[in-house]
């Protein structure tokens, strides 16, 4: 069996002032090429679960072990967010530049790309999720859906590894949904999704696990219905 | 829900079309020069130069004239202390009051030169988009910091707009009606912190969603401006109109245009 890609030891973590902690003693392992999918009731840890591997939020114990380097300081974490990109649950938290190549270019420049190359990275990207035209429109006044598929361009343009997906499809209409399973289905990334809706996830990903304070336990999904 | 709208910034005029670098520039150095003016004759000239401004830019006057009124609903209040308050000659009495004749041409003053500018940066600056003028000025290199906390402000300006709009409306779906009463005070005293409260979670969520695509600190700027012929001759006439200004300012050594 593969080393595993990201690994969560024995971590403890609660919100300050919290009557208890969102996760106790917490075991997890994502493997590569795993598409899982994370699902549970609001408030059970599936966000903060992410925050956790980005370095956004750290335990108060246990160990975090990503591309078999443990992971612990600010400095660790700033390598972690190379390989590993967050989409997050509001793409307006996710848009912050003027127009949509900026903002894609943007991740790319802090990787050290020069700006021509970061352009050409941010139009093949834009590209690739069938944007195009939509370099010098201006982020804010996109609409939800293509806010979405725009930040989901800012983040693949960076070339993660491992995608993790916060509630990807809140708020989006069905033809924007089917846009996004196609998107997904062609990444050949180790994928992790954070949803709500049984139907997106079986068709993204191939096994679900529910997030509980002490344990991520897969549970079997049924199999999927033939939609596309 | 409308929007903040940048009525200026659209257009096809000479003054639309210029690089805004140059435009950035005189605007400020003609906004400095204006400012420090002390003669009447010098601020007329500075006058009469955003007036030709304003044509060039070919702007829609009625919208002009409606901002130029709200700043000078400002001005108003100079005029009611200012003659009454400056010391000097007194021109003439008002019952007990009397009016200085200093007081009235520095109110006087004080209108045509905050006009004078306002119509100025309404002709140079206001017809720069915020977002090219936020890039224009980084790379006129000014400091980093100042340029993204302009486009920060403006990008994020809109969401909190939103967001405040959004609260406005469930208030009002419940009934809620502004009068004068402590309930109105809460409630508004509410949505004016929950608006704060929002802002500073976003504030954090964009800053964590910028951490996770590598920021350390630097912004890169992709923009690049071109600097066309018609631009040099615009910075050139510029700076001739200009000099005749401080001509008018400063003068020539024995030729005294100060009035009074």
């Amino acid at each position: 069996m593969s080393e595993p890609l990201i690994e969560l030891k024995n971590i403890t973590f609660g919100y300050p002032r919290a009557a208890f902690p969102v996760f106790q003693d917490l075991n997890y392992q994502l493997l590569p090429g795993k598409h899982i999918g994370l699902i549970g009731p609001n408030g059970c840890g599936k966000t903060t679960l992410l925050h956790l591997i980005m370095g956004l939020l750290r335990p108060q114990a246990g160990r975090i072990v990503v591309f078999g380097q443990e992971v612990a300081k600010e400095k660790d974490f700033v390598q972690v967010r190379q390989k590993v990109g967050l989409l997050f649950q509001n793409a307006d938290d996710q848009l912050f530049c003027p127009t949509v190549i900026e903002d894609v270019a943007f991740g790319p420049l802090n990787q050290g790309k020069r700006p021509a190359e970061a352009i050409r990275i941010a139009r093949d990207t834009i590209a690739r999720l069938g944007l195009e035209g939509f370099e010098e429109r201006v982020t804010y006044k996109l609409s939800g859906g293509e806010k979405k598929l725009v930040a989901l361009a800012t983040v693949l343009a960076m070339q993660p590894q491992v995608l993790l997906l916060d509630e990807p499809t809140a708020g989006l209409d069905e033809p924007t949904k089917h846009r996004l399973i196609h998107v997904l289905r062609d990444l050949e990334l180790t994928l992790m999704i954070v949803s709500h809706e049984n139907e997106f996830l079986e068709h993204t990903v191939k096994e679900c696990c529910h997030v509980h304070s002490n344990s991520c336990e897969a549970i079997p999904m049924e199999p999927r219905r033939k939609w596309f | 829900m409308n929007g903040i709208q940048e009525p200026f910034a659209d257009g096809a005029s000479l003054l639309h079309r210029l690089d805004p670098r140059g435009k950035v520039a005189v605007a400020a150095v003609f906004a400095a020069t204006v400012a420090v003016a002390k003669a009447v004759p010098a601020v007329l000239a500075g006058f009469l130069l955003s007036l030709v401004g304003l044509v060039l830019a070919r702007l829609p006057l009625k919208q002009v004239i409606g901002r130029l009124l709200v700043a000078n609903s400002f001005i108003l209040f100079l005029w009611l202390v200012l003659p009454l308050t400056y010391p000097g000659e007194a021109e003439f009495a008002l019952g007990p009051l009397s009016v200085s004749r200093e007081g009235l041409i520095l109110a006087g003053l004080i209108t045509l030169k905050s006009n004078t500018l306002l119509i100025a940066l309404i002709a140079l600056v206001a017809t720069i988009p915020v977002v090219t003028l936020g890039q224009a000025l980084h790379m006129m290199r000014l400091p980093n910091k100042l340029c993204h906390l302009l486009l920060f402000t403006y990008r994020y300006l809109h969401v909190l707009e939103q967001e405040f709009y959004r609260l406005v409306q469930a208030m009002r779906i419940r009934g809620f009606q502004p009068r004068t009463n402590l309930h109105t005070y809460r409630s508004c005293a509410y949505l004016a912190a929950m608006l704060l409260v929002h802002s500073y979670d976003r504030a954090d969520r964009v800053f964590q969603a910028m951490l996770c695509r590598g920021f350390h600190g630097i912004f890169y700027s992709l923009r690049t401006f071109s600097w066309h012929r018609r631009d040099g001759v615009f910075v050139v006439v510029a700076v001739l109109a200009l000099a005749v200004v401080l001509y008018l300012e400063w003068g020539l050594p024995g030729v005294t245009v100060r009035p009074g």
